[in-house]
């Protein structure tokens, strides 16, 4: 029996690289390589980033389910996988909890008998406490004597999180665990899982592309891309201020352009761009490119949110960015109305319902748009 | 009678050893990332295509006295491989193999692979996996496998009068003594067995597809509606 792991050594550790040929539906890069490095204590980690960026092939890295050509994989004071010294432990020797995207019950056995497959090693009596026990905690004590296909896609879940967990694992994996299920039902089980971390400190890796999910859980975010480590850091330092266009829309920033830029002004720490291809000019923070010069290419992102809408031209406010333009269309989409705004390029721009009824929103109708410039997030 | 009894003998020993050896390779052969593994797939499947003479004729050769193996057979046992039942089922499981390793392999790859990670995870070795969540639930495939080898093994005959001879409790199975009738212009007796074979046949495979039409069927797949 290994030591009792406390939270304060509860580390896990890994340098993988791992390269693999991929599908021919990428066809203009032949191979994909996951290169990272990192280590996640007791705590909840959130894995983000588009979908292609590794985070599905990290997580079987760890659990022992592909065997990356260069690895260190430690955990407390086990080594899981040391490539250099030739030691790979398999899955079922290292205590990794998994949850996939699918619950991946075992249809042919019974909720109760799927919560105690992992703990086969028990003595008899113990284990059906054990079970008992992990039904409760995640509320689906009345579903033992069913069939996975008898019971619903959250409950699934439910069930299959309670199964990750019964072997008491050193370290917890979630591959978007809350995927395809509504809103209520997410805050339920982030709840119960929270209550879990609090009771069991661990590391757990938790991959989303759901930005409330990262906000509501994360204490630190790896933002994955292509690979690599984009960014790391808490979830909004990372996601407010994102670095690359791929995780700008993956974080939520529906507005990207391509700018040029006409005049730096670096003892007030902005410069101003004109969006290439039209007569928008904004003013920008200069932000980390502080070696910019005029006339280079730039790129930068504004959240949908960031941008305020009014109907008649604004006067007296701070805002930096005061651009004209006609609204093309709204749209609503659940609590949140999406207008396309054209002022010369096309801005996306997110109201609340109750806001496009005061203002009596229209097609065609004139507008002016409202940008701060700290609302305008430069990318590399 | 003694014919149809052989048969049956032959055949029930001939599937249910095969169920002993298909079931390791069709495991193997549908986790395996080898890239030659397409050779032991052709290998399996050549029965399918050969006739069934030159496999007879091949294993004749093969359990004669001047090769390796019937020379050891002779050595051991003191009599030839060829010409007795045990020859029959060394031949009959050759002749037979496809049939039960195809079915096997389509419903282990029908097993979604997750399942198989997750039983891992949970800390459960590849034989264990293996027993608790492959193969319950690759049950029709084995019944599928099992009985497919029944009713090819019940109805052969070019390995059989190759390799058995035509020894009447020993190698006279159905199929040979129907063509013994035929020969010895015994329409009525040749009809008692035929119909029995062709009874049992059919039996057999409205069993299969009763059961399972995916796992294993001569038939163009069909989009599920």
């Amino acid at each position: 029996m290994p030591a009792e792991i406390s939270a304060s050594n509860a580390l896990l550790e890994a340098r993988i690289v791992l390269r693999r040929a991929i599908a021919s539906k990428f066809p203009s890069s032949a191979e994909f390589t996951l290169d990272v490095a990192f280590s996640a204590p007791a705590g909840f980690t959130i894995l983000f980033g588009p979908s292609g960026a590794g985070k599905s092939t990290l997580l079987d890295c760890l659990a022992g389910l592909l065997r990356p050509q260069q690895a260190r994989i430690a955990f407390a004071n086990e080594t899981w996988h040391d490539s250099a010294a030739g030691l790979f432990l398999p899955p079922q020797s290292r205590r990794v909890g998994y949850l996939f995207q699918s619950p991946a019950l075992f249809p042919h056995r019974t909720v109760a008998e799927n919560v105690a497959f992992g703990l086969h090693a028990m003595p008899s009596p113990e284990r059906g406490a054990a079970v008992a026990l992990l039904l409760e905690s995640f509320r689906v004590s009345h579903l033992a004597a069913r069939k996975p296909r008898e019971i619903s896609g959250g409950e699934a879940q439910r069930v299959a999180l309670a199964r990750a967990l019964a072997p008491r694992p050193g370290v917890l994996l979630l591959d978007e665990p809350l995927k395809g299920l509504d809103a209520g039902l997410r805050a339920a089980i982030l709840e119960d899982l929270r209550a879990w971390q609090r009771a069991n400190p661990m590391p757990i890796l938790y991959v989303t592309h759901q930005r409330e999910e990262a906000d509501a859980l994360g204490e630190r975010l790896i933002a994955l891309e292509n690979g690599r480590i984009a960014a790391t850091g808490a979830p909004h330092e990372v996601l407010d201020a994102p670095r690359t266009q791929r995780l700008a829309s993956a974080a939520g920033f529906e507005n990207l352009f391509s700018a040029g830029v006409l005049e730096l002004r670096a003892p007030d720490g902005v410069m101003r761009a004109r969006i290439s291809a039209t007569q928008t000019e904004l003013e920008l923070p200069l932000g980390p490119l502080a070696h910019t010069k005029t006339g280079d290419a730039i790129r930068f992102a504004i959240r949908a949110g960031d941008i305020l809408l009014a109907v008649q031209a604004p006067a007296g406010i701070s805002a930096r960015n005061i651009l004209q333009g006609t609204l093309r269309s709204i749209e609503a989409r659940g609590a949140t109305v999406v207008c396309r705004v054209d002022a010369g390029a096309e801005f996306q721009v997110h109201v609340t319902p109750g806001a496009a009824r005061t203002l009596g929103l229209y097609p065609g109708q004139s507008v002016w748009l409202v940008i701060k410039t700290h609302s305008c997030h430069l990318l590399a | 009678m003694q014919a149809l009894w052989l048969s049956f003998r032959l055949a029930a020993t001939v599937s249910a050893l095969l169920l002993l050896l298909a079931t390791p390779l069709a495991w193997w052969l549908s986790q395996t990332r080898w890239r030659a593994k397409f050779l032991i797939e052709s290998i399996v499947a050549l029965p399918l295509v050969l006739p069934p003479t030159v496999l007879g004729f091949y294993l004749l050769v093969l359990f004669g006295a001047r090769s390796p193996l019937g020379k050891l057979w002779t050595d051991l046992f003191g009599h030839p491989l060829a010409f007795t039942f045990t020859g029959l089922v060394f031949a009959s499981i050759l002749y037979s193999l496809p049939f039960a390793v195809q079915p096997l392999v389509a419903a282990f790859e029908r097993v979604d692979p997750r399942l198989l990670d997750a039983a891992a995870v949970l800390g459960a070795g590849r034989w264990r996996a293996f027993r608790e969540i492959l193969l319950p639930l690759s049950v029709p495939g084995v019944v599928t496998a099992l009985v497919l080898s029944f009713a090819h093994t019940l109805g052969e005959f070019g390995v059989v009068l190759m390799v058995g001879g035509d020894i009447p409790g020993v190698s006279r199975t159905v199929s040979i003594a129907i063509y013994d009738h035929v020969q010895a212009l015994d329409y009525a007796a040749a009809n008692r067995l035929a119909l029995a074979l062709l009874f049992i046949a059919f039996a057999v495979l409205c069993t299969v597809y009763a059961l399972n039409r995916r796992v294993w069927s001569p038939w163009p797949a069909r989009h599920a509606r």
